[in-house]
């Protein structure tokens, strides 16, 4: 193989590849996260009747039946190109925004789940809520490759 | 068995706290070995192969959980919690506790 064909197929490789899947990941990634914010709102919007409190006793004057224990969790993927950002960010220092909206997103997402469930036990009221988030998988040292969420509570029926 | 995260059960009041009962799995995640997952690194969005694996985990820790209630001869469990952490060597463990009490009906 000549010297020519060899580096070009060293730039292929080397940098090619990793700013193609950049900008790819770039797009997708925005692609998916607003149709993720905008299947939130709806699902936020549809649930909005049942209460939500992460009090640990229950609003003065308010009387319930039942209660059982609801939780919903996600695990959400980091992107290519949110990983790169990030680091990116942290050899700068300041707000990783792109690590941002993934938390918001899973966090979201469990407490849309969480409260699917709490309908489906016939419930209007979810108190104590607790959250708990986790970052998965990845090198040792590395980045993570995505984050987990667990929201949790206690739903009751309204009397 | 009552299950519930709050301290207390309408209707109900404690006859006897039987004392602190919990659960736990570790389950490993390297995402790495997962060719699905590793597409989504890619592309980003929901890791449902690892939502399910967590749901598995959380279902086994709160029965281990209730069994342990269940030993003590107590009929619920109250302000339960989860708590997860990072182990290791790529691997996570979900830790559910809570006490387990007696409750009776509330009288009058």
């Amino acid at each position: 193989m000549d010297h020519d064909t060899e580096n070009w197929i060293d730039l292929l490789f080397n940098i090619g590849i990793p700013l193609f899947l950049l900008v790819l990941t770039y797009f997708t990634g925005r692609v998916i996260e607003r149709r993720h914010f905008q299947a939130l709102d709806r699902e936020e919007k549809a649930l909005s009747g049942i209460r939500l409190t992460d009090l640990g006793r229950l609003p003065p004057g308010t009387r319930v039946r039942g209660g059982t224990m609801v939780q919903g969790e996600v695990v959400i993927a980091c992107d290519y190109y949110r990983v790169f950002a990030g680091s990116l960010k942290n050899l700068f220092g300041g707000r990783i925004r792109s690590f941002e909206t993934l938390l918001e997103r899973a966090r979201r997402e469990a407490t849309v789940r969480m409260l699917h469930e709490a309908r489906r036990a016939g419930a209007n009221y979810v108190g104590n809520l607790r959250m708990e988030t986790c970052s998965v998988g990845g090198k040792q040292d590395g980045n993570p490759s995505g984050v987990e969420a667990i929201v949790y509570g206690t739903a009751f029926t309204l009397e | 068995m009552i299950v519930v995260n709050t301290d207390f059960v309408p209707g109900k009041r404690i006859a006897e706290v039987k004392g602190l009962v919990s659960g736990n799995t570790v389950r490993a995640k390297h995402v790495g070995r997962d060719i699905a997952a590793g597409l989504k690194n890619i592309v980003g969005g929901e890791l449902k192969g690892y939502t399910e694996l967590l749901t598995e985990s959380r279902r086994e820790a709160m029965s281990r959980m209730i069994a342990q209630a269940q030993e003590l001869q107590a009929n619920a469990v109250l302000n339960v919690r989860f708590s997860t952490s990072n182990v290791a060597a790529g691997a996570a463990e979900l830790y559910a506790y809570g006490t387990a009490v007696v409750l009776v009906d509330e009288a009058g």
